[in-house]
Formats: C-alpha cells, sequence, structure tokens
C-alpha cells in the first residue's frame, strides 16, 4: 500500500446490489486507500462495472454502504460526488470537439472559459494529444478517444478517479506504453485509482493493490504477489496465473500448516490458507515451481502425456496414476534434460511452493 | 463508441454513388412530375391575366402581385398605397404556425422522450396510439373538434356539470380555436422525429455528463439536445410547414376573422368567385418563404457537419 498514512479513500462496507432477483454484488466489502492504485479483477460478468456505478453514483445499492473519504455519498446524486470515471465506452460528446470535451467538468465546477481552456490544455498535453484538439470524438482512432476520456476525467483533478477498461481498445503495443503512463501519471497526481480489468497481467504489473471478484463476491484483496504466491481458494489460484490443483486428503490443520496426503500415498506439509480445512481439499502448485526428478525419490511421480514447447520454457504435462495431469514448466536451456512422451518422471516441490487452499 | 467500422463514408460512399443512379430515377421521375412541373405551372399563371369565370387569359402581367402588396383605390387609378390586408394574413400566419410549433414542441419533446425510455415493446404501443387518430381524415376530425368546443358542446358541458365553470368557455371562431386545431393536426409530426433522435441517443452521454457536475438542466440543454437537434429540427420544419398553409383549421374553426394563407389561397380556385393568377401569387410568396427557412435550415446542418 503506498505513502500508508492509513487514510481511507473509499469505503466499501457490506454492499449488495440487487437487479430484481438477480444479485450482481453480494456483501461486497473493500477498504480503498488514499493515493492507492487499486484494481478490481475479474471474469466478464462478475460485476467490476456494477460496483464503480455504485461508487459514481449511477446504481442505488440494495444494502450496505459506500464512504468517501469518511463521508457516506449514498443520498449524493452523482453530480455532486467527487469522483470522475473513465467509460468503458468512453461517452465523449460528439457535438463537442476535444478541448470542449474536457473543458466540461471545469466549467460545471465554476471555472471560468479561459481557466478552463488552459487546463484543459496541459491536461491534453499529459495524454500527447495536443495536435488533436480540435477534432470531433468521432475523427479520432479508439485509442485516441479513450486518451481523451481519460483527459476528460482527469482535468477536474478529482479525489478519486474510476477507470472501467479503460486499455481494452488499444493494440498489445500502446496498451503497454498507456499502462506506464497510467501508473506514473497516478504517481504524478496522487489521485485515488480503481481500475477495473479482466486481463489479469494488467491487473498483476500496474496495481498497489488487486481485489479479485468472481460472481458478485470478493474472493481474495491483497498485492500482486500475495494474490499470485498466496491465493485463498481455488478460483483465485486457477484465475491468476496458471496453477496445478492437486486433490489430496487433509490429515490435520495447525495453525498455517497442513499435513496431507498426496495421490500415490506420500505425506506433504505445506502452507495452508486461513479457512483450509480437513477432510478432502486441494493443493495449489505452480508450474513454475515443479521439478522433474528421479521417479524413484519424489512425493508424485507419472507419465509424460504432452510437450508443449513454448520458446523459453516447455510446459511437460504429467499424467498420475489416478488419471490427474500436473504440468511443470521446465526452462529451455543447455542443462535442461526434455524428457520423452511417455516416460515415467518424478514431480517434485518444495513444502513452500504449494499452498492448500480453501475450496 | 470507437470509430472504425460506420466512420468510412469517404471511400465506400464514393464507390456506390454510381449504383445509386438507376435506383434513384422513379424518385427523380415523380419528384419532377408531380412537384417541380406543377410549380413552374403555378409561377408561369401567377404572371397571367384572371379570367372572370376562373381560369387564365394568356396575357403577361403583374397584376396579382400588385394587388397582393398595393391599394389602388377601387377603380384601381389611385396612386398606390400598400396594401396591409394580406401582408397582416401572411402576418397572421406566420405568428399563428410559428405558435403551433413552439406548442408542438413543448408538448412532442416531453412525449418523444416518454417513449423513447420506455422499455422496446411497450415503445412500440405508445407509438401505435399516437398515430390511432391519423387514421380518421383531417377534415372530420376538425370538424368533430368544432363539436367539441362548441359554446354548448360536450366540452363545455362537462365543465359546467362539474362545476368547474359558470358560463362556457368561448373557444370556436377565435385565434384559440384555430391554434387548438394547428397543435392537434400536426403534433406527431413533431412527435415522430423526436422520438427517433431520442432512441438513438447514446444514454451514456447523460451519465458522463452528471458525473462531469452537470446539473439536469446542463445535461439537457449543452448534451441532450444538441445531440437530438437533427429530429427537433425536423420536427419543428414538419410542423411549421404544413400550419403555415393550413385551411382546415382556420376555415372550420376560426370563422372569418381568422383566415390564413392557406384559406385565402383556397379560396381563389373555389368557385366562379376565383382568382387564379392572385392565388397563384399567393402561392408563390408562401413557397418563397417556406424555401427561406429550409435554406436557413440546411446552412445550419452544413456549420454543424464541419
Ligand atoms: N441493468 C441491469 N439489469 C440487470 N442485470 C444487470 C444490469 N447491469 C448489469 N447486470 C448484470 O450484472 C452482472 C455484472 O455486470 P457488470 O457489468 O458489472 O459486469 P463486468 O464485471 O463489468 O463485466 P465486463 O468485464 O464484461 O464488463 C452481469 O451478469 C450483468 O448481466
Ligand atoms: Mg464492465
Amino acid at each position: 500500500m503506498p505513502d500508508g498514512n492509513g487514510t481511507i479513500a473509499v469505503d466499501i462496507d457490506n454492499v449488495t446490489k440487487r437487479y430484481g432477483d438477480f444479485t450482481a454484488l453480494r456483501d461486497v466489502s473493500l477498504a480503498i486507500a488514499d493515493n492507492e492504485f487499486f484494481t478490481l479483477l475479474g471474469p466478464s460478468g462478475c460485476g467490476k462495472t456494477t460496483l464503480l456505478r455504485c461508487i459514481a453514483g449511477f446504481e442505488d445499492i440494495s444494502a450496505g454502504a459506500i464512504r468517501l473519504y469518511g463521508d457516506p455519498i449514498a443520498e449524493l446524486p452523482p453530480n455532486r460526488r467527487p469522483v470522475n470515471t473513465v467509460f468503458q465506452q468512453y461517452a465523449l460528446f460528439p457535438h463537442m470537439d476535444i478541448t470542449r470535451n474536457v473543458m466540461f467538468g471545469l466549467l460545471r465546477l465554476g471555472k471560468s472559459e479561459s481557466e478552463a481552456r488552459k487546463r484543459a490544455g496541459e491536461v491534453l498535453e499529459l495524454v500527447q494529444l495536443t495536435q488533436f484538439a480540435t477534432r470531433l470524438p468521432a475523427q479520432l482512432s479508439g485509442g485516441q478517444q479513450q486518451r481523451v476520456a481519460l483527459a476528460r476525467a482527469l482535468a477536474p483533478n478529482p479525489k478519486v478517479l474510476l477507470l472501467d477498461e479503460p486499455l481494452s481498445a488499444l493494440d498489445l503495443k500502446l496498451r503497454q506504453a498507456v499502462r506506464l503512463e497510467l501508473q506514473q501519471l497516478q504517481h504524478e497526481t496522487g489521485i485515488t485509482f480503481i481500475f477495473v480489468t479482466h486481463d489479469q497481467e494488467e491487473a498483476l504489473t500496474m496495481s498497489d493493490r488487486i481485489a479479485v471478484i468472481s460472481d458478485g463476491r470478493v474472493q481474495q484483496v491483497g498485492t500482486a504477489r500475495a494474490i499470485y504466491e498466496e491465493p485463498n481458494n481455488k478460483f483465485v489460484a486457477d484465475f491468476i496465473g496458471e496453477t496445478n490443483l492437486i486433490d489430496v486428503a487433509v490429515a490435520a490443520i495447525d495453525g498455517a500448516t497442513a499435513t496431507c496426503t498426496l495421490p500415490g500415498g506420500a505425506q506433504f506439509t505445506c502452507p495452508a490458507a486461513s479457512g483450509a480445512h480437513s477432510g478432502q481439499g486441494h493443493l495449489s502448485v505452480r508450474p513454475e515451481r515443479v521439478s522433474l526428478t528421479d521417479p524413484a525419490q519424489a512425493p508424485l511421480s507419472g507419465t509424460v502425456s504432452r510437450l508443449i514447447y513454448l520458446g523459453t520454457d516447455m510446459h511437460v504435462d504429467v499424467t498420475l496414476a489416478d488419471g490427474e495431469t500436473v504440468t511443470a514448466r521446465v526452462q529451455n536451456s543447455a542443462d535442461t534434460t526434455i524428457p520423452e512422451k511417455g516416460q515415467t518422471v518424478g514431480l517434485n516441490f518444495e513444502a513452500g511452493a504449494a499452498r492448500l487452499l480453501v475450496d | 463508441m470507437a470509430g472504425g467500422l460506420g466512420q468510412g463514408t469517404g471511400k465506400s460512399a464514393r464507390t456506390y454513388a454510381g449504383l445509386g443512379v438507376p435506383l434513384i430515377l422513379p424518385a427523380w421521375l415523380i419528384i419532377g412530375i408531380f412537384l417541380v412541373v406543377p410549380i413552374l405551372i403555378m409561377l408561369v399563371y401567377s404572371f397571367l391575366t384572371k379570367e372572370f369565370r376562373g381560369g387564365v387569359i394568356w396575357e403577361p402581367t403583374l397584376a396579382a402581385y400588385d394587388q397582393f402588396f398595393f391599394d389602388r383605390g377601387l377603380f384601381g387609378d389611385e396612386p398606390p398605397k400598400i396594401e396591409w390586408t394580406y401582408i397582416l394574413i401572411f402576418w397572421r400566419s406566420i405568428w399563428q404556425a410559428g405558435l403551433a410549433t413552439v406548442l408542438c414542441l413543448l408538448i412532442g419533446f416531453p412525449t418523444a422522450w416518454f417513449i423513447a425510455t420506455r422499455p422496446p415493446n411497450s415503445r412500440t404501443i405508445w407509438l401505435f396510439l399516437i398515430t390511432v387518430p391519423y387514421w380518421v381524415n383531417l377534415l372530420i376530425r376538425t370538424i368533430s373538434m368544432k363539436f367539441l368546443i362548441r359554446d354548448n358542446g360536450p366540452l363545455n358541458q362537462w365543465l359546467l356539470d362539474a362545476g368547474l365553470i359558470s358560463e362556457p368557455i368561448h373557444v370556436i371562431n377565435t385565434a384559440t380555436a384555430v391554434q387548438l386545431g394547428l397543435f392537434y393536426s400536426y403534433l406527431p409530426f413533431m412527435v415522430l422525429p423526436i422520438y427517433a433522435a431520442v432512441e438513438r441517443y447514446n444514454f451514456a452521454l447523460s451519465e458522463a455528463a452528471a458525473d462531469l457536475y452537470a446539473s439536469r438542466w446542463v445535461t439537457l440543454t449543452q448534451v441532450i439536445i444538441p445531440s437530438v437537434k437533427p429530429g427537433i429540427i425536423a420536427g419543428c420544419i414538419l410542423v411549421f410547414v404544413p400550419s403555415l398553409g393550413a385551411f382546415l383549421a382556420p376555415d372550420l374553426l376560426g370563422g372569418a376573422k381568422n383566415f390564413m394563407i392557406g384559406s385565402l389561397i383556397e379560396e381563389q380556385f373555389k368557385g366562379a368567385a376565383g382568382n387564379w393568377p392572385f392565388g397563384a401569387a399567393a402561392a408563390m410568396i408562401l413557397l418563397t418563404m417556406v424555401l427561406i427557412v429550409l435554406i436557413f435550415y440546411a446552412r445550419s446542418q452544413a456549420r454543424g457537419a464541419r
């Protein structure tokens, strides 16, 4: 978490949002710190846009509360909330040129025409659109329109900026460039960013913290590293990066350590997510943490069923005796021996690389 | 939305322009035969000498226009003075048509907005309801209206019975009655184009405006109205132009004192008392005024497109 003077910018407190009998958000609680780059990550339809719309004021929440720097904002209409949005579909005013689009919010806040024009010029320079200042939105490419939407939302210097998949219309090259720009912009302006994406790479590289959302529920909140390395449950482990989910029988849990039995009978001790319980469970092991060894000395063994060449790496799929498949990611260097299809191999991983999940 | 598709009016429009010629030919023929030729005939007639039993004598003269603008006394030998009678009728028509346009806009815009913001299936029902009365001939509807608003008609009777008024409201044969008639006749021509524009309006723009601190009023005047402006202008033209030339409402509801251009022109072509060249001249003057309005519109559109 950045600077961390402890101020909470947006406090989302047990928010539920229902559309008729469909529940789009269930008991969502998030405390987003001042000056934080906070990302909402989740698959399509999980409720990311809905949550942003609740913060911006376009949707009434069905239960719970949202506080902005301590003040409840449920009663405030969108035009009285010090929050600006970069819309998923941009929503630029088609009859106004770029400068007037950017000036719109400033004029509404009572800035004079000349002040607003000056500030619009500054912001357009920031997003490198100065030469398009007099064009209409329809005369810009998708990526350029996206940057206008960003400039328009930044111009009034809001306390909180809501960004709804702002990079989705950009091609890979531009997206990577804008990612860096956005991060830099956030550092320079000190504005709290709430950023929505369903692209995990985007989330992992840009955010201070990430909330993984699925099915209207917050699955886990944490830094990129915590989410990747210490996933709480199957959904998070599976959604972020690639992972092997291995069926185990959990014998005992002692604090944050679990003792379990791997398929094939080997005993294994590893960290457990809080809330994991004994009985049947799943271990998550990232493919890059699995190494291939001599079957006689390994806790798991099986036969190589598939080899996928990825350039720098190689994916080796190993089918265990019970039919499950475990993938190992092997570096493609001179001193690794790549097994052949059908060969019996052992699979090894350190205790710290595995994690017992909440099912 | 993102540009890309649908942006390219440039190349494709040019590529397909050639294909349009044979397809558009019938339209041009119809416009030529039924619009341009009659107007030309009228133009010619307006410069001919009148025949007393109706019809014209093929002798060119400016008499019709002269009669419209100048008063030369009963025998036509006095020095010309400005003739106010017809100018006044024109002025009254413009005023009535303008007022009808404004009223239709004030009522039509919220109506169109209401319909366009209903769920899709109920929109169809609302639109259907709007158009139902228009399946009955305008003449019959205007006569029914006359019957309704008479001093001893049902409307007054209801109000009297309900105790809301103590004596009948006199509306028939007033300018108000004409206004009511025009408003009622042309309201759908305002509602339908505005509805079409609002239906295409991207409501995310209203959210964007609210997000950028705009009040409802500012959102309406600076975002919504500019976005649906083509529909509003089309509606205004569709109400103003036929109102200007209307003759049923003024004839049936207005009585002798509320004569409008349409009635004036109609009189000139009716029976033996008519004066064809004068009627043609009045029609040409009306047409010129309408064209001026349309040119203004076309120019404002061209400016907007740039
Ligand atoms: N107005 C509405 N009425 C009913 N259901 C809605 C409405 N708006 C959204 N939903 C539903 O709520 C769920 C969450 O929608 P939301 O737009 O928040 O998804 P999202 O996470 O932003 O997805 P995406 O990544 O595709 O943008 C979806 O299942 C959607 O169908
Ligand atoms: Mg969305």
